[in-house]
Formats: C-alpha cells, structure tokens, sequence
C-alpha cells in the first residue's frame, strides 16, 4: 500500500547562532537540511550538521542517552533533552536554539555546569551530619526503605536546566534559586542524615529568592524531562516556610 | 603564560576523580580537578544496575562476604586479575557503600517480610529477615554467587556521583571545568602536571603538580557503537602513552555488555536479567539455558555476549535494517516492578525506541561497553613507570578485573580505587620524595609544543579530514577487534589502523579556524590521539594468541596459562613510531590465593601453567591444616596471600556484617 511507503523527510533545522568569541559574529539563524532517518535524534540530526555541513557548531552532548542533563536546548522554543528527542516526533521544519538565562559558550552550548555550581554552593547540597563521625567498618545506618525510595525520588534531578529557562519568576528575579533549587532543598529536608534544621533551611530560601518568590506559574514542571513533581514540593516547602515563619 | 600550581592535579571528575579529591584534601592537600563536562555530568553517571559490595543484609546475600566476592572477580577476570588488588577491593567495598551512604547516597532498602521476585521465569517468594530491615539491599548480576549488587533503583552511577560530587562542594574541592588536558609534563620519569586547553576560549594554561591522577575513564569511543558517554575517547590514556615513559596494561581486554539496545547503542542494565528478565530469540525461544545450563542468562557478561552472538549466527537474530539483534523480555518482571526499580530502562524504551518495556520485548544485541585495559600501575595507582603519576577507576589497570570485569565491580571499583589512591598519594605527598623542581622554562617548553601542533592543525592545507580517519577507525575497530576475533582480521585492523595514524599526522581542520570553542579542533587532535590507542587495542589483540575472558581468538580458542599468564604493557617509546612497543608482565601463579582454575562456562579448554598444580596443591593443604585447627577465615586468608599490609591503616578494619563480627 502506498501508505506504508514514507517518504523520507528533508529536515529544515533553523538553528540559532552565535560566537561571543567572534568579535564580527552576530546572533542569527541559520538552516541547515539533512535527510532524516529512521530513529533519529537531535544528537544524530546535529552531529550529522556538525560532520557534513558545518564543523563549527557548537552543543553539548554527553551521555545521549537522557541521563547526564548536558543538551537541554529550545526545540520550537520549548526547554528540552535533544538527545531524546526522536525528529519523527517533530515538523519538518523547526528551531533550535540555546537555553537563556546562561552563559552563553557559543551556538547551542551553554554553560549550565557554572550556575548549578553557584546553586549547590549557595544552598549547601550536601549531608549536614557534624555530630555522628562515620565508622567505615560498623554496619551502615538503617533508613524506612520507603523513605530511601522517596529521596532517590527527589534525588532524580539532572541539573539540566530546563526548569530554569522555564521559569517566569527567575526572568524578573535573576537571583531566584529556581525548581532545581527548591527541590533540592526538599529532598535534603527530607533526608533523616542531614542534621539541619527547620530554621536552617528557612535562611537558606524563606525568601523571595526562595520559596516566596515562585509564582506558581509552574512551567517548571510541565518541562521537566524526569517528570519530579516539582509542584507539590514548592508547595510543601512553602508551607513548613510559613510553619517555621510563624512558629518563631 | 599561565602556570597553576597545586598539589594534586586530577584530571577526569567522575567518580573515581572526586573521590581521589576528597581524599587528598582530608589529608591536607590541595587539589584541583580538570574535567570536560561537569562532574556531574561525567559517564560514572550512566552506570545503571548497581555497585558490588558484600553486605550480606538481603536475603539472598546471606552467607556472602568478601572470599566469595573475591573469588567471583578473579573467575570472572579468567584468572587476569592481580589478586592482591581484588583483595584489597573486596575488602574496601562495604567500606566504601558505607561511606557514600553516610554522604547522601539514597540505597534502596531491605524491607522485612515476604516479597515476590523472579529467579529463572518463575515466580517465588523470598522473606527477609526482620533484623535486617532497612540496611542496605541488593539485586542478582551475572557472574556472582550471591545477590550482592547494591543499587538505588537503577540510577545507581547518578545517585552516587551526585552524592560524590557534592561532597567535593563541602570540601571546597577546584574545580576546573570545561578544561582539557592535552599532555603531560615530565622529565627524567618524573611526572610534574599536565598542559591543558580551555575548550571555552582556547587559552592553554600549565598545571604544575607533585602528583597527577589520570581518572578520566574507558576508551569505548574507538569503536563506532558503544554503550560509552562520547567524552570516553581514550584521552586519558593517551597523555600517558605519549609520555614514552608511563605504560597501558592490557589494552585489548574490551567488554562487550549483552544488552544493548539497538540502533542506538545505549546500555539497558544487567539488573534487567538479574531482576528476571529472559534474552529470546527470532522464535522467541528463551536460548541461553541450552548454552550455559547452569547461570543462563546470568552468566558473566563475556560469556552472554558470545553465546547471543554465536546464536545470531546461526540465523536465530531477529533481521532488521540496523543488523540482526535479539530480544530482551522484562514484561514478566510486571510493571510495578519496572516503574520502581527499572526506571531509567523504561525511559530508555519510551524515549529512543518509542516501546513500553512492561509489554513489548526490547530489541538488543552485544555493544562495546567496557575498557578493563588502561594505565598500567602498582597497586598504589602509581605509574609502575613515570613517577608522580596515578591512574584510578576506568582509566587505569590497577588491576581488578583482568580480562573481563563483573557487573556492578566498575563503579564499586571508582569509589574504591579512589579512597585508597589517595591515601596513597597523601602519603607521597607527606614524603621527601615527592618535593619537585622544574624549571619554568621547562614548563614553557610543553606549552609552546601543544600550541605548535594546535597552529598546524589550523593552517594546514590539503590535509587530511579528521572524521573520515575517525570514523574509519570506529568501523575497522567494531568489524575486525570485536568479540571474536582473528589472526587475519586483526592483521588487517593494524595494518590499516597504522596507515590511519600515519594519515593523522596530516590532519587538516577545515573551514572552522576559531582559536577558542571549536569542536572540529578537538575532534582532529583528539582523532589523533583515539589511532594510537586503537593500535595499542588490535595490536595487543593481534598478539595475544589466546582466548581469556573478553579477549576470544577463534583461531586460539584455549585459555593458554602455559605460555599467556601475562599482561600486556604497552609503551610508545617515540613520538614519530608508527606503532607501539609491546612487552609483557608475568602474572605470578606461585603467590596466588585462588590458583588457575576453569571457570565453569562451556567446555573446558585451559591450557594449564606447570605451576598450576603445585600452588593448588600447597592452597589445598594450607586451608586443610588451617582448618583442622579450627583458624578463622580470615587467618586462612592470611596463611594463603597476605594483603592487609598493603591497605592504609585507617582501611585495615574488619566489616561488621549482621551476624558476623557485630
């Protein structure tokens, strides 16, 4: 049946361009057309650009299997992981374009690694546990095997960003710490073996910074490529923010 | 020109990397890591499945403990391992799982009662026991006698990296991102750093240390499909290399993992088997207990990898555009288990083959996955050659795993690897030995050779097009050094491999002449560095005129202990040899604990060392002396190989285990 035979696409890639270290470059798109092929990605589509027309353009792809968070980018202006998004699922023609709010490197990489750097150090992403000295040889703390599962839960982030480009508030707010911030003070709060307290974490983001500044716009959630369910932790947090607000 | 001194300089900031750091600034030394990407980002991330230590807390871990883990790693290494260091190992990793829980690492639990599980397509119930509620739990892997792999749902590598890296945030741990290095600086068989070019600006900066560690992983990307992240280009290994001076160990030992899915190469867990899963053929006839009646699917990965291909060669491979392939069947496991405990595998399906693995069976076949060849050390993580240098995790051939490693030993290995390398390069750095001079010229001199070649390969013309040479590469290495292998085949993989390296020497980067960010600039001296570790794989195949674990000859087809008890080192004595200078490193029988012995997979085809027999018979009659007098396991261990010495003294502990020296 004629049906059955596609016709192979001819896939128009606009991507948005740009080398801050080209002192004559300027931001512009530019397209490119491959044919498309049968299980394609955006790490094929784009390493086939970079190899057969343009060997300059720039992007970030590590692991392409969605699990290392490097290639988040716009496709049709939407946050995304390129390397799992399959070409069959897009039109012929679409956009690419590097995710705002960070460094730009050049064309579509960005320099994500440098902010959430700046976040982990400013939130203090780690096991606050000063009091226990760890003996290596003693058998392991135990923890509610519901519980474990509930952080890993949280713990599923891959600082990619997306939910970073987007977020409203952070476009008027640079400084906000975004759902990536706030979850992970969720999963940390929840964490039995960080010893901090309620009131720590209220210093950490009690503010319009933090919790107080989301509004609740939620696009963070929607684009999120590990689907956590960022929603209800703002939500939670917010509400041990005001407990811990109003309590002192 | 910009030098940066500091103490330790580390490059790669994966598992093995972080955890050098963190260890080495306890002690009171700086460190500074060089890393492509950022850390968290690194390829320890995609490890799925699970990390091996022997906790024993599952119930299906019971009675496990590090004789058993030990002996598991030196069969399923085919007798390559050094036993020294697998002992060290065993030892260190429920240590190691200890620690990174005690930094965040969520394990997955044991939950006392009754739960059901799959062993073998059949359902069964399984109770644990109510003093081991909420320790640690573990899954079943290929190759090992006990559920033993410990595992955060199958986001094992990520939970752990995440965990590792922000302990490297505490200790204020430099890092230096998107920072490449691109040689070594040494003189006189001293290692004093490293050049590195800034992939943002192209700036090349000078990194003066008194010790360097090398963690920057495997070298899976020589081939065209692998299961490897694309940063995993052999980099590491090649600063080495073109030292002249420091060696690579076991170069053609390459990991083939069963389940791959196909076109695209990416990994679904072994925890997908060892949670129950069945490899089916064309037929969809469950095939592997017909070959290996005993472990079936659950044989060690060298092992699965041959029989699927061996079956797929007798015309049992599904056909499909991409090549044959085979099936891998979780929907027996049921979709409660897969949401929870084979997530990432379920987004792998859903994502790149648009399937549902809790019903429709997921397309797979054998893809290059693991390197257990790399930098050649003692059992320090020290060059056995150029000093000041260290290599850990992947990257080295410290060496655990021999010619094939475990699933779930790798990134048990990085953590481990990583808490004792730097203990051991603290006390280096504790020591006299370890004060350097360089002259700055010197150093100069390192940058000025790096710029040169960057120069040359922007102003060449009429060169020669680096991705054609690599991709080139990529296919002769995927057809002809694969999992079986040949003396023809592999003839002809070096003779061309050669000519390709001969070629990249010509490189030309067209078009994209950009000083700072420029991919077409990595990839050509990046090309070039992948042909010389390559050559160092199919040469060293070419030679070893045997089959051991992973390394499977069909015109060798016998392990040959008699004349192959050996590795392989590789050295490339001067930059304009065409090829590299292979020599060998006796592997020791007489100080064996666990002597030569058959591995239990297919028919047994050794070819036994004449000291085989003595050393088993002298382990034989120790352990039954020992026993009669009622000694301890662990004063019977120590009757056989004494290893304890070697550990720091912080790491010398005995594991508690639940009824078993609490």
């Amino acid at each position: 049946m004629s049906n059955d035979i596609k016709k192979v696409r001819t896939l128009k890639i606009s991507i948005l361009r740009f080398d801050p270290h080209d002192p004559e470059d300027f931001p512009h798109m530019e397209t490119f057309e491959i044919e498309e092929a049968i299980g394609m990605t955006l790490f094929v589509a784009l390493n086939e650009i970079r190899e057969h027309h343009d060997n300059s353009l720039k992007f970030d792809f590590v692991c392409r299997a969605g699990i290392c968070g490097s290639c988040s980018m716009l496709v049709n202006g939407r946050p995304t992981l390129a390397c799992r998004t399959l070409t069959a699922k897009l039109d012929e023609h679409f956009t690419l374009a590097p995710l705002p709010l960070f460094e730009l490197i050049g064309d579509l990489s960005i320099y994500t690694g440098k902010w959430m750097r700046g976040l982990n150090e400013r939130l203090e992403t780690w096991i606050h546990e000063k009091e226990n000295e760890l003996n290596v040889d003693k058998l392991e703390e135990r923890m509610e095997p519901s519980l474990a599962d509930e952080i890993y839960e949280l713990d599923r982030c891959v600082e990619c960003g997306c939910c970073v480009a987007g977020c409203g508030t952070i476009q008027m707010k640079p400084d906000f710490v975004g759902a990536v911030g706030l979850n992970k003070i969720a999963r940390y709060h929840l964490d039995p073996r960080d010893k901090r307290s309620d009131e720590d974490y209220y210093e950490l983001v009690g503010d319009e910074d933090g919790v107080f500044g989301c509004m609740t716009l939620l696009g963070c959630e929607d684009v999120c490529p590990k689907d956590l369910p960022l929603q209800s932790k703002i939500a939670y947090l917010r509400r041990m923010m005001i407990k811990t607000a109003l309590k002192n | 020109m910009k030098i940066i001194y500091t103490d330790v300089l580390i490059i790669g900031g994966g598992l093995a990397g972080l955890r050098v750091a963190t260890g080495v600034k306890e002690r009171g030394h700086d460190a500074v890591i060089l890393t492509l990407v950022p850390p968290k980002r690194s390829h320890s991330a995609a490890a799925q499945g699970g990390m091996q230590a022997s906790l024993a807390n599952c119930a299906m871990g019971e009675g496990d403990n590090e004789d058993v883990h030990f002996s598991d790693t030196i069969k399923g290494s085919d007798w390559g391992a050094d036993q020294d260091v697998a002992r060290m190992f065993v030892h260190c990793a429920p240590k190691a799982i200890r620690e990174l829980a005690h930094w965040g690492v969520p394990w997955s639990r044991v939950h006392k009662g009754e739960h059901t599980s799959i062993i073998n397509a059949k359902k069964v119930t399984i109770t644990e026991k109510e003093e081991a509620h909420g320790l640690i739990t573990a899954r079943d892997f290929g190759g090992t006698k006990k559920w033993r792999t410990c595992y955060t749902s199958d986001g094992t590598g990520h939970s752990m990296l995440y965990a590792m890296d922000n302990k490297a945030h505490e200790d204020k741990v430099e890092i230096h991102e998107r920072l490449e290095a691109v040689a070594l600086i040494h003189e006189n068989g001293r290692c004093y750093g490293a050049v590195a070019r800034n992939l943002m600006n192209g700036e090349l900066v000078a990194y003066v240390a008194k010790a360097t560690t090398i963690a920057t992983g495997g070298y899976g990307r020589i081939y065209s499909v692998s299961t490897n992240a694309i940063i995993c280009q052999g980099t590491g290994q090649a600063l080495a290399l073109e030292t002249g001076v420091a060696t690579l160990g076991n170069m053609e030992a390459i990991q083939f993992h069963p389940t791959a899915i196909v076109p695209v190469g990416i990994l679904t867990t072994e925890g997908c088997r060892g949670d129950g899963g069945l490899l089916l053929d064309k037929d969809g006839y469950r095939f592997m207990p017909d070959y290996e009646p005993e472990k079936k699917e659950l044989a060690s990965r060298d092992v699965v990898s041959r029989r699927m291909t061996e079956h797929m060669r007798k015309g049992k491979g599904v056909k499909s555009r991409y090549g044959d392939h085979l099936w891998l069947d979780i929907t027996i496991l049921g979709r409660k288990h897969i949401e929870k405990n084979l997530r990432e595998v379920k987004e792998i399906c859903e994502n790149f083959l648009g399937i549902d693995p809790a019903v429709d069976w997921i397309p797979v076949r054998p893809t290059q996955h693991y390197s257990m060849g790399g930098i050649r050390t003692k059992y320090t993580g020290e060059s056995q050659t150029l000093q000041g240098l260290y290599s850990a995790g992947e990257a080295a051939c410290w060496d655990m795993h021999g010619f094939n490693r475990l699933g779930g030993n790798s990134v048990s290995e990085t953590v481990v690897a990583g808490m004792l390398v730097a203990e051991y390069i603290s006390d280096y750095l504790d020591s006299e030995e370890s004060a350097i001079s360089i002259h700055t010229s010197n150093v100069e001199k390192f940058i000025k050779r790096e710029q040169e070649k960057i120069d040359a390969l922007l102003s060449k013309e009429n060169g020669e097009d680096a991705y054609v040479l690599r991709r080139r590469m990529e296919e002769i290495m995927m057809e002809k050094v694969g999992i079986f292998r040949n003396g023809k085949d592999l003839q002809e993989s070096v003779t061309e491999l050669e000519e390709l390296l001969k070629r990249s020497k010509n490189i030309e980067v067209f078009r994209s002449k950009s000083r700072a960010a420029n991919p077409a600039l990595v990839n050509a001296y990046r090309t070039q560095k992948m042909l010389k570790i390559a050559l160092t794989v199919a040469y060293g195949a070419l030679l070893r005129t045997e089959s051991r674990g992973a390394h499977s000859r069909e015109d060798f087809p016998k392990r040959d202990d008699a004349n192959w008890l050996k590795r392989s080192i590789t050295t490339w004595k001067d930059e304009n040899d065409t090829m590299p200078t292979m020599d060998y490193e006796k592997i020791e029988i007489e100080s064996m604990e666990l002597p030569p012995g058959f591995r239990g997979y297919g028919k047994d085809l050794t070819q036994h060392h004449k000291d085989t027999k003595v050393r088993q018979d002298k382990v034989d009659k120790i352990k039954e002396e020992l026993e009669a007098k009622g000694a301890t396991r662990f004063e019977i261990q120590d009757a056989l190989m004494p290893y304890l010495e070697k550990l720091p003294k912080k790491y010398r502990g005995i594991n508690e285990r639940l009824g078993e020296n609490v």
